[in-house]
């Protein structure tokens, strides 16, 4: 029956797809790592292949992010605010774009990674990425949260992995620092186009670690009712 | 009165066949309403489902369907106002009226409320076919509160119940140890609940009578019994941490599917009790016309008889068996976002009211119940996602079921005396 009552009441609840999404732009943040090593190494095919993944990926979590923003519409009875989920869903995205756009510099410009850099960079961006795996774990709760009405224990918990997202891009933060003031010693020898280039792509890495944090920082959004 | 002696049997089987016709109507496009969400939330398979419906519809049906079978037979024609003759054509046509909407309903796949349907062709035929005299209008004011006041009661009393799930079992250090302490409680409720509401208030034509205090103790009886029960189900449930790897409350859930075995039957039953007299209290109506020989205050007053809730006890179970198991299967298949640990509490929520309205004669409707529990449920943050949008075709489709269910009896009625008279 297609309109029976019943069954249309239940509409699809958007916590799976969202899940779903965010899994897409991890994945697509997480080839960073071996990404840059073939950077490091000079591969430049792997390089192109890594970078086509990427944008495949982006893509892909474009698609699943469409598709959540269309089954919301304003008729929608949700256990929390739908501007809100719709808020997570957009920083979600933020995540994947930085990505690519790293990658489709880098790729661009065949940049070449100073080796006396090089070590403290995938140092960096390895951190950068455990910010995204660690919001995607507290993301992952979405499902318990809403299983516990979005509080008490599974709140709290949700909390702490916030917490240590928080945490991480801290330790970025301090990473960042030093990685700059390691390429502000060797900036003299270096072409400036590409140093400066180079300061934008130590930018960006840092962007991807700030957007996870953003996207753990709606999460909270949600349990604050 | 010629009409009785001329015709008195003729009508009396004619008016059986409507009735059944009506009951078998239910039994295929309502039924599903009452079982759907135990097979969506696959705490019963369907044939399980097809099973606890056809007992607990019938029992429903037959045990505690008497009061609101005496209200579509009395509670809404003044019997003074009408002669016999029209009572008699205009009950049946009454009957063939919302036979034939659920009909055309089902076969377009329109919701529609067999309650409505009922009350909507009786006014019909009435007030426009007789006179607008021959309504109890005074005794139509509470009918029409209690179809809006159930969805709103079974929704505050839903979300009571998640809330006492949340906070006692979900919210908890060890949900799957406290939803097994705690869960043989919800089934010893369910138990009493229906229990406490068919002695009370059903049985009357089976012939059981039951003082209040007799009631309780029997009622605490039943309700310890299907905990029991209950407990011994749950035994088999071992906490599982490989399905709670990926969903850590899954072995939570398998507990509260086995408390859904009960509710289910619980909302077959309450269901088969609401229903069972959309199908028969016309036809118990023109039976005790007929019985009494055409005398109206007479056929007024005598009870409803057992074999008529028995004739529609059967024909549910029979439209369910041709035809209602296949609308179960297709609604199962669309509700998959109901776990457990929500459907029993919009179940019993739903069963409660349902059974409680039943009991005090009140012919309501189990879907639009069913609707305000979900919406509570929602309301307590326990769902992912609702749309409001049903709220407001659930309000249509009264506006749309009421006339067009008078219209149809009003027609059905001057075709009947066109024939008969």
């Amino acid at each position: 029956m297609p309109i029976n009552p019943i069954v249309s009441l239940f509409g699809r609840s958007p916590i799976g797809p969202m899940q779903q999404h965010f899994a897409k732009a991890h994945e697509c943040a997480a080839n960073l790592v071996p990404f840059f090593e073939a950077a490091m190494a000079q591969d430049w095919e792997k390089l192109e292949s890594i970078y086509q993944e990427m944008a495949r990926l982006e893509r892909e979590a474009d698609k699943l992010k469409k598709n959540v923003r269309m089954h919301l519409p304003k008729s929608l009875f949700l256990p929390v605010p739908r501007s809100d989920l719709l808020d997570l869903l957009s920083v979600q995205d933020k995540v994947a774009n930085r990505a690519k756009d790293i990658a489709g510099l880098m790729l661009g410009r065949q940049m070449m990674i100073p080796a006396a850099l090089q070590p403290q960079m995938l140092n960096y961006v390895k951190r950068c990425v455990d910010a995204s795996a660690q919001a995607l774990t507290a993301l992952n709760e979405l499902d318990e949260l809403l299983e516990t009405g979005f509080g008490g224990r599974e709140a709290t918990l949700v909390q702490r992995l916030v917490e240590e997202v928080e945490e991480i891009e801290h330790d970025t933060d301090r990473l960042q620092i030093e990685v700059r003031r390691a390429l502000f010693a060797l900036e003299k020898d270096l072409p400036a186009v590409d140093v400066m280039f180079l300061y934008r792509i130590i930018d960006w890495v840092g962007d991807v670690a700030d957007r996870a944090e953003r996207v753990g920082n709606r999460l909270e959004q949600l349990l604050a009712r | 009165m010629s009409l009785v002696a001329e015709y008195g049997f003729v009508l009396l089987v004619l008016a059986c066949c409507f009735g059944f016709f009506m009951a078998w109507g239910v039994g295929a496009n309502d039924v599903s309403n009452a079982m759907g969400t135990s097979v969506g939330s696959k705490a019963l398979t369907i044939k399980q489902a097809i099973f606890v419906a056809m007992l607990f519809e019938f029992c429903g049906a037959y045990l505690a369907g008497g009061q609101v079978t005496e209200t579509i037979k009395n509670g809404i024609v003044a019997a003074d106002a009408i002669p016999p003759d029209l009572f008699i054509l205009g009950m049946m046509s009454a009957l063939l009226s919302a036979g034939t909407w659920l009909l055309v309903a089902s076969m377009n796949g329109w919701p529609v409320s067999t309650t409505h349907s009922i009350v909507g062709a009786i006014i019909g035929f009435a007030s426009v076919g007789v006179s607008t005299h021959a309504v109890n209008w005074a005794g139509l004011v509470p009918i029409v509160l209690s179809w809006v006041v159930t969805p709103f009661l079974s929704g505050l009393i839903a979300f009571g119940l998640f809330k006492s799930v949340q906070w006692l079992i979900i919210d908890t250090d060890d949900p799957f140890a406290n939803a097994k302490r705690w869960v043989p409680v919800y089934m010893f409720l369910t138990g009493f609940m229906l229990a406490l509401m068919t002695f009370t208030k059903g049985l009357k034509h089976v012939g059981w009578h039951f003082t209040t205090g007799e009631s309780v103790a029997l009622a605490v009886g039943v309700g310890v019994l299907v905990a029991s029960l209950g407990m011994l189900l749950l035994r088999r449930i071992k906490h599982d941490p490989e399905a709670n790897r990926s969903f850590q409350f899954a072995s939570v859930e398998r507990v509260f599917a086995v408390l859904m075995i009960f509710t289910a039957c619980s909302m077959a039953f309450a269901h088969g009790a609401s229903d069972v007299s959309n199908a028969v209290g016309p036809l118990a109506a023109v039976v005790g016309v007929i019985e009494a020989g055409g005398d109206m205050v007479i056929g007024g007053k005598s009870p409803v008889p057992g074999w008529v809730l028995l004739l529609g006890a059967v024909g549910i179970v029979i439209g369910l068996a041709t035809y209602g198991w296949k609308v179960i299967a297709t609604i199962g298949k669309g509700i998959t976002e109901l776990t457990p640990s929500r459907g029993f509490a919009a179940e019993l929520a739903t069963a409660g009211t349902v059974v409680t309205a039943s009991g005090i004669g009140l012919p309501v409707s189990t879907t639009h119940t069913l609707v305000g529990a979900v919406l509570g449920i929602g309301l307590a943050r326990g769902i992912g996602a609702l749309n409001l949008s049903v709220v407001g075709k659930i309000i249509s489709s009264w506006v749309i079921t009421l006339p067009v269910g008078a219209l149809l009896a009003i027609v059905y009625f001057e075709i009947m005396q066109l024939v008969f008279l």
